[in-house]
């Protein structure tokens, strides 16, 4: 059983047909050649796979990709911009915030998706009051990170990177 | 994963009529849970019925002082929405234990309310489950059960219910509001999820075609003294052992008023009634609040590799209870 559905993939128009199973992430890979996002535990457990959908992070191995037709998904590949990486993936290369870089293009993607929450005014569970304060402690990183696991342990990294990523969009 | 046909509903009247007039059709919201199960072979419809663009998505004040929080509303946008997090703390905590940033931007409040043990033998089909297969057997009675239920449980079936939601929503006194084939009807949440008994194939009170429009929170002043506990295996990201949601009035010294539910340890949120009936006008001492809560535990039945439980349970309410009695537990 088929449908058609297009989607917006880093900024450009993807019509396709997609058996109803299909996933967003095997869409994404196997029928579109989008390698940059990456297919980990396949149960939405490890955050491998997370992308932006319409500006917010999800996890693109639980999501049929005929529930999205319309919709704007932007992974790592999209976050760079003529040339130049996103703040967030160049902190994560100056902070050397990967080993073997499987889970990174999904730890990327849910930095961007984070932050972005963050400055919405979105609470997390370790969040004191009402809403987060304007930079977020290295308690509140983990606990919004808490969902992209990396096998190789580079956590330590990775928490400098988003958080050098954080100071530098926060900037004047 | 078996095909399926897809469909969107147009409407929730168009939703309810497209699955009751099948005999194996699913509603799909968010998708993490039933998404996950037909992947594993747990979950074998073969329609969906999308409801997730369904004008289900916003909060609204309720004319008593109470809210109308939509089915589709993320879990993200729920946790986040200011006034509920100040007059109802437990609930935006609750929903902030739960699962991980990304998931919550996918679960509805509809879909955490409907999502089904993660007991790994009811998630394993090469096992035998009464929840899955009814009269196959309970794999988790001898198995390993350390994750299961110390509450309510019964002979055929021994899973807890997995939602954090859900329990604030209980000790909150919440309701449901349920489009089914013969019109709309309202549940309380305490009512909605099920013992075991001798079905443990089924989770909630709904009929086949029943679509979870709303929920709605009462005015209930004394929940700005609120909070959520969570115990899990890791800091985030895991499901509870044992949660506890509670609020607390305290006046002159007394227990004016008091709400308690428990997570992870029944087959539902357990509202822990008997708990806050020898609770209510009683000093606001910790030996009070020992007798009580081993008053509610009083009907515990830990299984071979959950005992610890027991004395989690009364030890996390015990300490909520403390806390909450010096204002608010943060």
């Amino acid at each position: 059983m088929e449908a058609s559905i297009t989607l917006r993939v880093d900024g450009e128009k993807r019509s396709l047909r997609v058996d109803t199973r299909t996933t967003l992430l095997d869409a994404l890979r196997e029928r579109l050649g989008v390698t940059s996002v990456k297919k980990g535990c396949d149960h939405g457990q490890c955050g491998a796979c997370t992308v932006l959908v319409d500006g917010r992070r999800v996890t693109t191995c639980l999501s049929l990709a005929v529930a999205l037709d319309g919709a704007r998904v932007t992974t790592s590949r999209g976050l760079a911009q003529g040339g130049r990486l996103h703040p967030v993936q160049q902190a994560f290369l100056d902070h050397d915030a990967l080993q073997c870089g499987y889970c990174t293009p999904g730890q990327v993607c849910s930095a961007v998706g984070m932050l972005e929450e963050a400055r919405a005014g979105h609470p997390s569970f370790v969040t004191e009051g009402v809403t987060p304060p304007a930079q977020l402690s290295d308690e509140e990183i983990r606990e919004r990170m808490s969902g992209n696991l990396c096998r190789c342990g580079a956590y330590v990294n990775i928490v400098a990177a988003v958080r050098a990523a954080m100071r530098q969009e926060s900037a004047p | 994963m078996t095909p399926f046909e897809y469909e969107r509903a147009s409407d929730a009247s168009d939703a309810v009529a497209r699955v009751a007039s099948h005999p194996n059709a699913a509603f799909l919201g968010g998708g993490t849970n039933l998404v996950d199960h037909m992947r594993l072979g747990v979950a074998r419809p073969d329609l969906l019925v999308d409801v997730s663009r369904l004008p289900f998505a916003d909060i609204t004040s309720l004319p008593g002082g109470g809210f109308r929080i939509g089915a589709a509303v993320r879990n993200s946008d729920l946790a986040a929405h200011r006034g509920l997090r100040e007059r109802y703390p437990m609930l935006s905590q609750a929903l902030l234990a739960g699962a991980s940033g990304q998931l919550r931007n996918l679960a509805t409040t509809g879909g955490n309310l409907l999502q089904r043990t993660r007991c790994a033998y009811f998630q394993d089909v090469t096992t035998p489950c009464n929840k899955r297969n009814p009269g196959a057997g309970c794999a988790a009675l001898e198995g390993h059960n350390r994750d299961h239920a110390i509450l309510g449980a019964s002979e055929h079936c021994v899973a807890v219910h997995p939602s954090d939601m859900a329990v604030a929503l209980a000790a909150l006194g919440a309701e449901v509001i349920v489009l089914g084939a013969r019109g709309e009807r309202r549940i309380a949440v305490t009512d909605f999820h099920r013992l075991p008994g001798s079905a443990p194939e089924r989770d909630t009170v709904l009929e086949r075609g029943d679509l979870i429009t709303a929920v709605e929170l009462p005015q209930l002043p004394m929940a700005a003294n609120s909070a959520y506990y969570k115990v899990r295996d890791r800091a985030s990201y895991a499901f509870a052992l044992v949660s506890v949601a509670a609020a607390l009035d305290v006046r002159n010294g007394r227990v004016a008023d008091v709400r308690i539910a428990l997570g992870g340890v029944a087959h539902k949120p357990w509202r822990a009634l008997r708990a806050e009936a020898a609770l209510r006008g009683a000093a606001a001492t910790d030996e009070c609040y020992s007798k009580a809560v081993d008053v509610e535990l009083a009907e515990a039945r830990p299984l071979r590799h959950n005992a610890f439980k027991v004395a989690l349970a009364r030890n996390l309410m015990r300490m909520m209870l403390r806390r909450l009695t010096s204002g608010v537990a943060s």
